[in-house]
């Protein structure tokens, strides 16, 4: 199977100070895939995902999305690539003054020249799409309960077609039964709009439904990738803690199943 | 097949959105669109084809659209579905009517009053904290008090020092001009004194600590409150006007006086430098004038303000914290209304300072 790299950091080196949160990094996206990445609390998902869309310039290493190197792109290269990408951020952070459909609109009123009909219509057609009430365009967010947010957030982040999104943490803090339905929510809008999806989870029901691939970031890189079920094998302290701990029992029989 | 006009090709996404919509609607009425020349479809393509094809149906004609691959109809229908209920959207009422103003107006002092009310009674509630610090010193946090006093006190000597020095060159050199006209140019020291130790030197003081330390109230209780600390101290059984109202006002009660002193004396000196420069009149000229014709009764009617600027000021910021909601917008409302509040009571204070100076003879 020919696939092809979206997303290819190659010796990506984070410091904060002298604490060296990555080293030599490398990890590899491919098309229209969902990878997940774990890891333990301070292992650096974070802020491999802001090194990623350029939130955080790394001491060393290259950033290559679509094609582009991030690096060394003029400003118009960038611009080209962020308009392919949209980013979640983990408490969906929407512009506070603004209403749920004004959030949705900003990207394409900033980026597109289109009428403003076009653009409410497709503001609202992204606000349904994430399964969000109607009447919630006109919400503000402090009035929106937190996975509503969540969702007002990828409408956000869906708002200019993106061919890759980045979640950070989509389903913490919502109840098992929103954290299940946010999971099929991104795999659906994977599958409709072929997106590729780069997430960061704690949660393992979240791995188990949404993701082809897993990324454990450990020791400073990416230590290992693969699927599910690659995973439960691997010998290694954290990860055979974290894949076959009390919690990753239950979501088991889910995986057994497949 | 020939490549007939019912049929889109190339991308459809939202960067040719217009373009494609053009296209679509030169095509006048057909009956079926082919999608196979279709090499790319995003979500707002999708909606485009979807609308289009939803405007057919309610015109009563039949619209079929063929071609498309697995993954292309598997957009267009999450398209579908997520249009089908659209509800016509209830706009809110736009209407101006005549009554509005008067409402507007209503609503206004209505506002103004509760604000007032509340403002009083959050005054009240920081007396009576500030009561119970006093009689119980134990409670007081004296490192925030300490801490306070730094930012809002020490912190703004350079500022207040160079505010008084210049007001007193600039009071000097326009009193002289005026003065000189009648040789009585001496008398610039008693101009000089009296404006800046009686009034200048505390209420520019007072509007300095007013715009320096009353919107930092503001931001950092308001930021607090936003992020829920407020509420996390209640629970924890603390009491935030305890923690973080009283020692800042204590602080500002303490240093504002201090900070005054400062403005006065470097009025002074500005003053002075600048009558030695301009008029000739010497350092020591200066000082045999300043005592024999200023009672320092001046000095503590100026002072004697400052404690109360220093409430007005330090309420006002922390009561404007207080009122920040969950947005970011009110946060800079607030902080800015904090900021014109505190400086026009701290005037209107003042005047009210003078009314009753003058009526006590003093």
């Amino acid at each position: 199977m020919d696939r092809e790299a979206v997303i290819s950091v190659r010796g990506l080196t984070n410091r904060f100070g002298k604490t060296t949160i990555h080293e030599a990094l490398d990890l590899d996206v491919w098309r229209g895939e969902v990878l997940g990445v774990v890891g333990a609390s301070g292992s650096g998902k974070s802020v491999l995902l802001r090194s990623i869309v350029g939130l955080q310039r790394p001491a060393a290493g290259s950033v290559t999305v679509l094609g582009t190197d991030l690096m060394s792109a003029s400003p118009d290269q960038r611009h080209a690539v962020e308009n392919r990408w949209g980013v979640m951020f983990q408490d969906g952070a929407l512009f506070s003054s603004l209403t749920v459909r004004e959030n949705v609109e900003a990207p394409m009123r900033e980026k597109l020249a289109i009428d403003a009909k076009t653009r409410v219509a497709l503001a609202d057609l992204r606000i349904s799409m994430v399964g969000l009430p109607s009447r919630a365009g006109d919400l503000y967010p402090s009035e929106l309960s937190g996975g509503m947010r969540k969702r007002a957030g990828l409408a956000r982040a869906l708002s200019l077609d993106p061919q890759i999104v980045f979640l950070d943490e989509p389903t913490a803090g919502l109840d098992p039964i929103g954290a299940s339905e946010f999971d099929a929510l991104i795999r659906a809008m994977q599958k409709a709009m072929g997106l590729t999806v780069f997430l960061v989870t704690h949660d393992l029901d979240t791995l188990h439904a949404t993701c082809d691939r897993i990324a454990v970031l450990a020791d400073r890189k990416v230590k290992f990738t693969g699927t599910m079920h690659e995973m439960l094998s691997v010998d290694h302290p954290w990860v055979h803690a974290y894949f076959h701990g009390p919690r990753a029992h239950a979501a088991q029989p889910k995986i057994e199943a497949t | 097949m020939t490549s007939a006009p019912d049929a889109l090709t190339g991308p459809v996404t939202l960067a040719n959105l217009t373009e494609k919509r053009s296209f679509l609607d030169a095509m006048g009425a057909v009956n079926a669109l082919d999608l196979s020349g279709v090499t790319e479809l995003d979500t707002a393509g999708a909606w485009l084809i979807v609308s289009h094809q939803a405007q057919a149906k309610s015109a009563g004609r039949p619209f079929t659209v063929q071609g498309a691959s697995p993954a292309q109809a598997l957009l267009l229908d999450t398209v579908t579905a997520a249009l089908a209920p659209a509800p016509p959207r209830v706009r809110r009422p736009p209407q101006h009517r005549a009554g509005d103003e008067l409402v507007a107006i209503g609503a206004g002092v209505s506002t103004f009053s509760g604000n007032i009310g509340a403002s009083l009674g959050f005054l009240g509630l920081v007396i009576a904290k500030l009561i119970g610090t006093i009689l119980r010193p134990s409670r007081l946090r004296f490192t925030a008090l300490v801490h306070h006093m730094q930012q809002a006190g020490l912190n703004a000597v350079p500022i207040v020092a160079l505010m008084g020095f210049l007001i007193g060159i600039v009071l000097a050199f326009q009193g002289a001009s005026q003065l000189e006209q009648f040789g009585a140019e001496v008398f610039v020291v008693d101009l000089i004194a009296i404006s800046i130790l009686r009034e200048l030197g505390v209420l520019l003081t007072a509007i300095i600590v007013a715009g320096r330390s009353a919107s930092a109230f503001t931001a950092s209780i308001g930021s607090m409150k936003m992020r829920e600390e407020i509420d996390a101290m209640r629970v924890l059984g603390l009491d935030p006007i305890e923690l973080l109202v009283v020692p800042r006002i204590l602080a500002l009660v303490i240093l504002l006086p201090v900070l005054a002193f400062v403005a006065d004396m470097a009025g002074l000196f500005g003053g002075g430098l600048m009558a030695w420069v301009d008029l000739g009149i010497s350092p020591g000229m200066f000082q045999t004038q300043l005592l024999a014709n200023t009672d320092v009764s001046h000095m503590l009617v100026g002072l004697s303000k400052a404690p109360v600027f220093a409430v007005i000021i330090g309420v006002v910021g922390c009561h404007q914290g207080m009122q920040v909601k969950g947005n970011t917008d009110s946060l800079g409302s607030l902080t800015s209304r904090s900021v014109v509040v505190a400086i026009f009571m701290v005037i209107v204070v003042d005047a009210l300072f003078s009314i009753f100076f003058a009526l006590w003879g003093v």
